[in-house]
């Protein structure tokens, strides 16, 4: 009963388990519920999801396993399962010059139209039809010097038939593969304990020490309880190259959030420099100051970057060479000064360690951080968080 | 015995119906939400209205599983022996109940509330897998293991503030308490304020809804918030002309205090105001 329907669930990537399975079917013979499927709705998210981020994940599974998606207008035509990057596009530096632009935004929009009409399924890959992972200019997740992106902002408004349909959730949804065990257990060894603030424990050897001096008269010793005294700033690169590693830094990052008591953490774009920020999508107006970074977090936080270091020589060594704005002094200064405030630190490195000698940058960025560049694998992890240490 | 809105406490359809598949199948239940969306209330409203006891247990940083079963006072027994006390002989005198202990052996199945759990360290959902699961534990000092007469419901409340371990997760039931739309909000105030005027109240809805909509809010307002302002605008005689003329006029509303609260977000709303006068 209800496998198939659990099995449409496991598709769409929500990790449920026969537990929950069970649970479900348990309060259906309960009658929770009477034959009632806006009821079993809400049932079944209560019983299966576990976090608001796979509500729509679930909506998506429902509508799937019910069918009855009556979607409207042109936006709403593509549904999102095209959309999702089943596999990120890897491309050569070659074929990705090899890609021209086609000509004017109205060119585009317009033939967007016509394609759209002609299609009538899903489509992944190729470099025609309107989908994911392709190299044609519409669709999101490939790679087209002038596409037009679909599918990973949401614009399109969506008329809602039933409420799995409006997709209520979809801001919340992120494809983070979120506890992932193994991060988490080489992250651990980053663990020092030490005992502070308010003495909450009985100390029993002081206690007994200080109970015999006074000839059996008792003289209770306290002592401060163990916690993580590590401290972290992570700062992470994001947009641009980064783009095709997205996945293992979100599992990063969701494991450094759940280990970690003292986690700070910044965006940069390609090299750190007068400014990082907090919230991607604010990145313009809330901007922090590196030197407001540095006058806020002790040097004894642990430094860690995470980025390709794949760019122009420009970026790291001249002032101006800043991709996206005009910088006064170079990305190396900056990147000196937090070297010199924060003794401990290290680059973690999403590309294959095979490939950085191909780059002048990374070899740029090696000699800044005296070697400590470590591949974003476990083996590389290992090896950072023994650095740290050090 | 299903759980409605009451008097003092509406619920939208899909959390009732939460509540009754926990209470049923006798499974923690796992609530998520904006700050002040009542979910603490949620544990308060069921206890009163299956009238059973609530037992709540407030969840802090220093807060260990341990305190929620039982503490074993050794101090006070080391000064007790000193003292040639006879209740030294009985290490049961030095044990005190936890929450979740008194929840266990309560006579009528009482209601259970942990409040804000992403608030404890890491391991803490981790350390209380077996007793949810089982409901029962076992006391080292004493050698006693104390079961459950019969499974408490229980309510935990999450902030979001860390993440939870799956196979806790895999033991509760989970519901995200949605902001609510204007419709159940109004019916909200209507159970709060009975005789509030419906112009202010729609006037203030308005006012109330195009605050939250500004995107660079640092701290939304919430329904906790919203009732708290209209209890000032009713207590002041605010008509809804004078807050349809601010409106209009843009810039801070009547008692803006209880809907903002930090002055990042009052100087947001001033320079907005000031730059719509501008145009």
């Amino acid at each position: 009963m209800l496998i198939q329907f659990f099995q449409t669930l496991r598709k769409h990537g929500l990790s449920v388990s026969l537990t929950e399975l069970l649970d479900l079917l348990a309060a259906l013979k309960q009658q929770v519920i009477f034959a009632d499927t806006e009821a079993f709705y809400y049932l079944a998210r209560l019983v299966l999801v576990k976090d608001e981020r796979d509500y729509d994940k679930f909506d998506r599974a429902f509508a799937e396993y019910f069918e009855g998606v009556a979607q409207v207008d042109i936006a709403a035509n593509i549904p999102d399962e095209w959309l999702t990057p089943a596999a990120l596009k890897q491309l050569t530096e070659e074929q990705k010059a090899a890609l021209k632009g086609l000509g004017s935004l109205d060119e585009l929009l317009k033939q967007f139209r016509e394609r759209l009409a002609e299609q009538q399924k899903r489509h992944a890959g190729g470099n025609k039809w309107i989908g994911t992972g392709g190299t044609s200019p519409f669709g999101a997740y490939g790679y087209n010097p002038e596409g037009i992106r679909i599918g990973q902002d949401g614009s399109g408004a969506r008329r809602a038939v039933k409420v799995w349909d409006k997709r209520e959730f979809r801001d919340l949804d992120s494809d983070a593969e979120l506890n992932n065990r193994s991060i988490k257990l080489a992250l651990r060894q980053l663990r020092r304990f030490a005992r502070t603030g308010a003495s909450q424990e009985l100390d029993l050897p002081a206690t007994i020490s200080a109970t015999s001096q006074q000839g059996g008269w008792l003289d209770l010793q306290w002592q401060p309880e163990r916690h993580n005294a590590i401290k972290v700033l992570l700062f992470l690169d994001v947009g641009g190259s980064m783009d095709d590693y997205i996945h293992e830094c979100e599992q990063l990052f969701s494991a450094a959030k759940a280990e970690f008591k003292h986690l700070e953490f910044f965006y940069f774009h390609n090299c750190v420099y007068e400014g990082v920020w907090k919230h991607n999508q604010r990145r313009r107006e809330q901007q922090t100051s590196v030197f407001d970074v540095i006058h806020t977090y002790g040097s004894d936080y642990k430094l860690i970057f995470v980025g390709d270091a794949t760019m122009g020589p420009y970026e790291i060594g001249y002032p101006g060479g800043s991709v996206e704005h005009w910088n006064e002094e170079p990305g190396a200064v900056w990147l000196q000064r937090l070297l010199q405030h924060y003794p401990k630190a290290a680059w973690l490195n999403p590309q294959p360690e095979a490939w950085w000698s191909h780059y002048q940058s990374i070899d740029m960025i090696q000699q800044l951080l005296e070697q400590r560049m470590y591949p974003l694998t476990l083996d590389g992890l290992n090896r950072a968080m023994r650095a740290l240490l050090n | 015995m299903a759980f409605q809105s009451t008097e003092h406490y509406i619920v939208s359809p899909e959390l009732a119906l939460a509540v009754n598949a926990a209470v049923t199948l006798e499974k923690p239940l796992l609530i998520k939400g904006e700050p002040g969306t009542g979910k603490t209330r949620l544990a308060e409203e069921l206890a009163t209205s299956l009238g059973r006891q609530l037992l709540t247990w407030p969840i802090k940083s220093t807060t260990k599983a341990q305190h929620g079963l039982y503490e074993y006072d050794a101090v006070s027994r080391l000064r007790d022996s000193q003292l040639g006390s006879d209740k030294v002989h009985d290490i049961s005198n030095y044990i005190r109940q936890g929450k979740l202990w008194q929840a266990f052996e309560a006579e009528d199945r009482p209601v259970l509330l942990i409040d804000e759990i992403d608030k404890a360290d890491i391991e803490f959902p981790n350390d209380l897998l077996y007793e949810l699961d089982r409901m029962a534990f076992f006391v080292h000092e004493t050698g006693e293991e104390i079961v459950a007469k019969q499974r408490p419901i229980v309510i935990i409340t999450s902030n979001n503030e860390k993440e939870l371990p799956d196979a806790f997760l895999r033991r509760c039931f989970f519901h995200y308490i949605r902001f609510p739309d204007a419709d159940l909000l109004a019916l909200i105030v209507a159970v709060h304020f009975p005789n509030i005027q419906q112009q202010l109240l729609s006037v203030a809805l308005e006012v109330f809804f195009e605050l939250r909509e500004l995107p660079s809010l640092k701290k939304k307002p919430s329904t906790s918030e919203l009732l708290d302002w209209l209890k000032l605008l009713l207590a002041e005689d605010i008509t809804p002309e004078v807050l349809h003329d601010s409106q209009k006029k843009g810039g801070l509303m009547p008692m803006f205090g209880a809907l903002l609260k930090n002055e990042q977000d009052v100087a947001l709303v001033e320079k907005l105001a000031f730059m719509a006068r501008r145009r």
